[in-house]
């Protein structure tokens, strides 16, 4: 019973010994150029680590648009319109009112993946499975916020039809 | 009758005149009793068609009103908002009183507490929004339409989705409750067909067929239908 928290103890010692002759045998420079330059922590709008991230401009949801290309290859599609005031609860599914196949002709949405009737056993249901009904864990919708953090990131070259 | 003339004043010249001055003093008394009576009913049933009379229940203000408080027509840019009676209660004045007089059956349930916990009010929740879905529809969905008009619809504002559908649903003879359930209250329970039968809403409750055909040539999997309407 004893020989777990034994074993670990002596670990630590170790890992404790071998960082500390790391330390030293550091070049002083490095420790000297750490020193004076301690890392200034903020979030990525701008605001102390423990304050409340401010307010930010106001984003508005996107107007309604056609269905957005993919970016990547397996990207779950984006959500081109707006999804104020849909729920997916217990009761109802908001996006399977539109996007379910026996619902999309009617209001010319697009209709959901035949990938997502299968279940986590291998079992093609008839519609969505389960596993699957909480679609805003993937399918987003889109705003006017403008990127935190500059990236470079281009469309898969593939994916784009020009 | 024979001792009114005995007040002094002025002596009635003959019977009939007499017989008349009682009548025109009658029917004012009626007048007036009548704008006091009338003036006083009116009051009360304003009174019992404003937003705190509603929640003055609490059957009222921990469910329905609390979901409605997250909805658009609660709370919006320009503060314009629909409140209780407005959409529950008609603006002319006979449906209105037949509402009202159907009311009785709430406070009856009022008092033998049919929907007096969450729970409860839960449990009932298909039955009561089928009940208004049902009220909505045989109406033309009125009280909605006391603000909102059709035939002022701007295409041009509306999100491409909103202008299609409108105009689809218009050409076909919908009413506004064919599609918007569910839009100031939490839904019941719908059959959507994911996952365990839910024992909600039937999908022809919830997206009811038209009662006008549409225009449109129809799917061919219902032509055999209409083809048989036809024949009939």
């Amino acid at each position: 019973m004893k020989n777990p928290t034994r074993t670990s103890r002596s670990r630590t010692l170790a890992i404790l010994l071998a960082l500390g002759l790391g330390l030293t045998s550091l070049p002083p420079a490095a420790l000297a150029l750490d020193a004076p330059a301690p890392v200034k922590l903020q979030s990525l709008r701008g605001a102390e680590i423990q304050a409340m991230d401010p307010e930010g401009d106001g984003t508005r949801n996107d107007k309604d648009r056609p269905p957005i290309p993919r970016d990547f290859v397996q990207q779950p599609p984006l959500i081109p319109h707006s999804v104020k005031g849909y729920a997916i609860t217990k009761n109802f599914n908001k996006c399977m009112d539109c996007h379910s196949w026996t619902r999309y002709k009617e209001t010319g949405a697009t209709k959901v993946s035949i990938t997502h009737f299968k279940t986590r056993d291998g079992q093609e249901l008839d519609s969505i499975s389960p596993r699957r009904y909480f679609c805003s864990q993937c399918h987003i919708p889109q705003s006017d916020a403008k990127p935190l953090v500059n990236n470079t990131f281009r469309r898969a070259e593939g994916l784009s039809s020009k | 009758m024979a001792k009114f003339n005995e007040d002094g004043f002025r002596e009635p010249a003959n019977f009939t005149d007499r017989i008349r001055l009682a009548g025109i003093g009658f029917i004012g008394m009626v007048f007036v009793a009548g704008i006091i009576v009338w003036g006083g009913f009116n009051t009360v049933l304003e009174l019992t068609n404003r937003e705190e009379f509603c929640i003055s229940c609490h059957e009222m203000n921990d469910n329905v009103f609390q979901e409605y408080r997250n909805t658009i027509h609660y709370s919006n840019r320009s503060g314009v908002r629909a409140t209780c009676p407005d959409c529950h209660v008609p603006k002319e004045w006979g449906h209105k009183i037949i509402r009202k007089i159907q009311a009785s059956n709430e406070v009856l349930h009022k008092v033998l507490g049919s929907i007096d916990t969450p729970e409860k009010f839960n449990a009932k929740r298909l039955k009561l929004a089928e009940n208004e879905w049902a009220r909505m529809r045989k109406t033309d969905s009125r009280e909605c339409r006391n603000c909102h008009h059709f035939e002022y619809f701007d295409y041009a504002e509306q999100g491409r989705r909103s202008a299609k559908m409108h105009q689809t649903g218009l050409n076909e003879g919908k009413t506004c409750i064919d599609c918007h359930k569910g839009i100031a209250h939490t839904l019941p329970e719908v059959e959507q067909g994911i996952g365990a039968d839910k024992h909600g809403a039937a999908p022809e409750v919830f997206h009811p067929e038209t009662k006008q055909p549409a225009t449109a040539p129809a799917e061919p999997a219902k032509a055999t239908a209409t083809q048989d309407t036809t024949a009939k």
